[in-house]
């Protein structure tokens, strides 16, 4: 449906001379989808000035600074990947994927550690973090996969293979440990083979497989002396099941959370709120910005970032279904799922109905690394976008 | 199933079109989802979660546990706990308004006797060592100042009355040496070992038990996660503790109440700066320990001022916290001469019926010695010697061993000269001149001549560069008494939980053993028993009428510019002693003066009570 809408939607101009705007290759952009980005990192960065003035003393706009200098970086990127055909990436898949790998593997030999896990590089200025990029790098590399294995083996070794593909990288980054990211490389894995394909008869096969893990890791490993997760991982994910248990801990943070996002009530509390400037919610510049924005603008404010993101979200999946070619599509479906999951799963969090995973929130958390490869994926949308337009321009002109 | 090429055609595109549908409708439920649950928290219950957030303000501190009391041997209570008030400041509730926090400080500075840049800077520094926390303005606070803070809350924003734990004295003075002191503990003392996981303003003990055993008396901290409201009430919700504190655990000491007492009265009656110990001569229990001038352990408690501070720690002549019993450095006359006489017996320089002739005076080298008030005592035997007090008999053993270091081995091995490991801070090492310590001094040029043989024979009367202590003396005395054991002196007897329960005994381990003659231990006893209860001793004077038979020494030391120092030790019951009392007393004379009429004070203490089961004079004695 939205096929046959766009199609009838750009008149193409009549003029010898491209205009500087179409010179730009703004006209083959989404428009839609980067006035979203942009507005939800402007919000982002608002809010996040408001939530973090006393939290480096004698340094206000510590974060703010930072996180600005990352946007617009970002955008800058976003730009430039937009101009550049995504295809060729289809080409560069196993060098993709081997830099994906080796950058994740790393961090455990050059990482420096922070609270108790190794994800990210001590670079000047900047502290890297690979597996925020690797997010995008699977999308690009595993399409690529899926597509050049098209005709290879049966469809069950094919699932398997894609399988594998997919779980190594987050394997990886499991180890870290950073489980929240981990099972973002395997929601983009599912669902790249989802738009790629594979029969529903292998996703039901995965998902009771994927129940039996849930059940071994969590019930049965420990219960016989083997934990897989650590005590913090296991307690985060199983407390929010029962927040009220013990508010000292993993629930508390939670508890605090929710408490700060209902008494923002429908319109905010604005610059009486007490939850997230008096430091009872943690993590509040990264984890839980959410609930900065539910408690300083309540329902309005809170419900205008979920429709932002919606609106992201849509974009994304329209130009899955846009896409020139498979690749694109695939890389798109990837993309489109990775923002999905992190925003339910980040503001879910919030919200007191999904485990603490330590997910940010896409381009509202604070972090140079989560907003670069936020804006460098929807860069790759707008890629996929142009190219779509472009082979359409060329369709009409002709 | 799977896409054939890169190319879309229209096969796939069906199937592709069916699960973008799916992708999309499962993306709008999944956002239907967080859409109703904001809805449900902002709209539905915004309400009770903003009075939730209203009623949420918590903060976490510590909160000191009691120390465990300190009670003597039966019980009594030396030292326990009050409450105190203390007027604390949360800086979190100050106004926030300069002004009026200023204002309101000023007040707080005039009702405290303080400044207001006191205040401050004492707001200050609490602000650098835990943030948040309140910091106290003033300990004990006097009711009618917590009565007027209390009917003007509202001016007073920020102000608790916090109850604290002070250490108490019910005994006053009693005990002040042994039970020490508690502080806060310092900045070099967090980074020893025992304080490592002490917060700065945790308090310790500083000085006697309370320092020695301060692991069990301290207990832990306990954390309060107290909840407030906006206008800083506690809430209904609040939990008093997210930890309780662990109260510390009670120290039972080996003080006997009635010795201690009796000793402390009988040096203080005298009136001159000295020391006592009574000890059991066959574990090292000590009963009793003391010194004067002493002081009153609780002014520590308090903020001091400059003329308290001046009297306890500036005068040099007095210093009441000197321990001197366990940390004077003093020569001890003749109650030193049960260590030469065991030495010269042991070493078979004399045998018990050895005669020496005492004419009144010895000439040794250059140097003519003389006894004590120009006496002559003829021909006499060591037993005769030690109940005179023959200076000259014990100048001739000290002669005869002048450069054998018989007498050091021996003094060395009763202890003399070296710590005796008492479980309290402040014990003096003491000196015990030798050959070897004088030649090297001489070899360094630090002093004017080597060893002589006039050296060794001040030392066998406790003359000399000797210097010790009574603590020492009675570790001496009562390893003779025992027969060989030199035990570990100690006060610290158990442990009990808060509940009275025993969780620990202390077992103290005698220093080491040595080998003594049965005959000569008997032969020295029967000296020292002759000098305080037969006609001729030196203390029958003060010992004569005694009901129990006893074996004691006097000592006279001379310490020029000041007039002597009166020394007694005393073993009882003779002649299987169960205790030991040595008692020193600076300038007071003659050893038959003062310090014997004092030992016969705590003497009599300890009879009193213990007469009725043990079976009088010459009673057998367990061991």
């Amino acid at each position: 449906m939205y096929a046959t809408r766009t199609r009838r939607a750009q008149p193409e101009p009549f003029s010898m001379r491209p205009g500087i705007a179409d010179r730009l290759g703004l006209p083959y952009m989404d428009a839609t989808l980067s006035l979203a980005a942009v507005a939800l990192a402007v919000f982002g960065i608002f809010t996040l000035e408001q939530a973090t003035l006393n939290d480096v003393p004698g340094s206000p706009g510590y974060f703010v600074d930072r996180q600005a200098i990352y946007a617009m970086i970002g955008l800058i990127c976003m730009y430039t990947l937009a101009r550049i055909d995504y295809s060729r990436f289809r080409e560069l898949r196993v060098g993709i994927y081997t830099f994906l790998c080796v950058s994740v593997s790393l961090v455990f030999v050059f990482g420096f550690a922070a609270r108790g896990s190794r994800r990210a590089f001590d670079l000047p200025f900047f502290s890297f973090q690979p597996s925020e990029l690797g997010k995008l790098l699977l999308c690009l590399a595993l399409a690529g996969f899926v597509i050049d294995g098209a005709r290879r083996g049966s469809d069950w070794q094919r699932t398997v293979r894609y399988l594998c593909l997919g779980l190594a990288p987050a394997a990886l980054v499991f180890l870290q440990p950073d489980l929240g990211t981990s099972l973002v490389y395997v929601g983009i894995t599912l669902a790249v083979m989802y738009v790629g394909g594979v029969p529903w008869t292998h996703f039901a096969a995965i998902g009771a497989a994927l129940v039996a893990i849930v059940t071994i890791v969590l019930a049965i490993a420990p219960a016989v002396g083997v934990p897989i997760l650590k005590g913090y991982q296991e307690q985060r994910l199983t407390s929010f099941l029962n927040p009220s248990e013990d508010p000292s801990d993993a629930g508390y943070q939670q508890n605090q959370a929710k408490i700060a996002i209902g008494s923002g009530e429908k319109t905010g509390r604005g610059d009486r709120a007490t939850q997230t400037r008096l430091d009872f919610v943690p993590e509040r510049h990264t984890d839980f910005i959410f609930a900065v924005i539910g408690e300083r603008y309540g329902f309005m404010g809170a419900a205008f970032v979920l429709s932002l993101y919606a609106l992201l979200i849509w974009r994304a999946l329209r130009i899955v279904t846009l896409s020139k070619n498979s690749y694109g599509t695939l890389v798109a479906g990837g993309i489109a799922a990775m923002l999905l999951f992190q925003v339910f799963v980040n503001v879910g969090m919030n919200l007191g109905i999904m485990p603490i995973t330590g997910i940010p929130l896409p381009l509202l958390s604070y972090g140079g690394s989560s907003v670069l490869a936020t804006f460098l994926a929807i860069g790759v949308l707008q890629s996929i976008h142009m190219q779509a337009r472009l082979s359409q321009k060329g369709r009409f002109a002709w | 199933m799977y896409p054939s090429s890169d190319k879309r055609d229209s096969q796939t595109e069906g199937r592709l079109n069916l699960r973008i549908a799916v992708f999309g409708a499962v993306a709008l439920a999944l956002f239907a989802v967080l859409f109703f649950r904001l809805w449900f928290l902002q709209a539905l219950n915004g309400s009770e979660y903003l009075a939730e957030a209203n009623n949420n303000r918590t903060r976490e501190f510590r909160v000191s546990a009691p120390r465990g009391e300190i009670l003597d041997r039966s019980g009594k209570v030396l030292v326990d706990n009050r409450t105190s008030l203390a007027l604390q400041v949360d800086p979190d509730d100050l106004p926030p308004q300069p002004a009026r926090r200023r204002a309101e400080l000023a007040q707080l500075a005039e009702l405290t006797h303080s400044s207001l840049k006191r205040v401050q800077t004492l707001l200050g520094e609490q602000a650098e060592l835990a943030p948040g926390a309140p910091a106290t303005l003033r300990n004990d606070v006097g009711h009618y100042l917590v009565y007027y803070l209390q009917e003007n809350q509202d001016r007073f924003p920020g102000v608790e009355i916090q109850p604290v734990f002070v250490r108490n004295y019910p005994l006053g003075t009693l005990a002040a040496h042994i039970l020490g002191n508690v502080g806060e503990v310092s900045e070099k003392q967090l980074k020893e070992d025992p304080y490592r996981d002490l917060e700065p303003g945790d308090k310790i003990g500083q000085d006697g038990v309370e320092s020695t055993y301060d692991q069990f008396l301290r207990g832990h901290p306990g954390l309060t996660r107290v909840q407030v409201d906006a206008f800083g009430q506690p809430t209904q919700r609040q939990r008093p503790f997210s930890k309780r504190p662990t109260p510390g655990d009670n120290l039972k000491l080996s003080i006997d109440y009635d010795v201690q007492a009796a000793g402390e009265a009988a040096l203080a009656a005298r009136g001159l700066p000295g020391g006592f110990v009574t000890m059991d001569v066959h574990s090292g229990e000590i009963l009793g320990v003391g010194s004067f001038p002493t002081f009153d352990p609780s002014v520590f408690t308090r903020p001091m001022t400059q003329a308290q501070v001046d009297a306890l720690i500036r005068d040099p002549i007095s210093a009441p916290l000197t321990n001197r019993a366990i940390s004077g450095l003093y020569p001890t006359g003749s109650t030193y001469k049960l260590i030469t006489a065991l030495a010269a017996l042991e070493s078979d320089v004399i045998t018990p019926s050895t005669s020496i002739y005492d004419g009144g005076e010895i000439t040794i080298g250059e140097q003519t010695f003389q006894n004590a008030g120009g006496a002559a005592f003829g021909t006499v035997s060591l037993v005769r010697a030690l109940e005179v007090s023959s200076d000259v008999f014990f100048y001739t053993l000290g002669w005869k061993t002048w450069n054998t270091g018989d007498l050091q081995r021996w003094s060395h091995k009763l202890g003399i000269g070296r710590p005796t490991g008492i479980d309290l801070p402040g014990e003096s090492e003491g000196l015990l001149p030798s050959q070897k310590w004088r030649n090297d001094l001489y070899r360094e040029g630090e002093t004017e001549r080597p060893w002589s043989a006039g050296d060794n024979v001040q030392l066998a009367i406790g003359q000399g560069d000797l210097q010790t202590n009574p603590l020492q003396m009675a570790v001496a005395y009562a390893t003779l008494a025992n027969g060989g054991t030199v035990v570990t002196p100690h006060v610290g007897l158990q442990i009990d939980d808060p509940a009275g329960r025993v969780q620990r005994e202390f077992e103290v381990r005698p220093q080491r053993s040595i080998r003594i003659e049965p005959q000569h231990r008997t032969a020295i006893l029967e000296g020292l028993h002759n000098a305080a209860q037969s006609p001729s001793g030196t203390s029958f004077a003060v010992f004569g009428n005694f009901p129990v038979d006893v074996a004691g020494k006097t000592g006279t030391a001379q310490r020029p510019p000041n007039p002597d120092q009166s020394w007694y030790v005393v073993l009882a019951p003779y002649p299987n002693p169960r205790i030991v009392t040595a008692v020193t007393i600076e300038q007071g004379g003659f050893g038959a003066d003062s310090a014997a009429p004092a030992a016969l004070q705590i003497l009599e203490a300890y009879f009193d009570k213990h007469s009725s089961g043990s079976a009088g004079p010459n009673g057998g004695s367990p061991g």
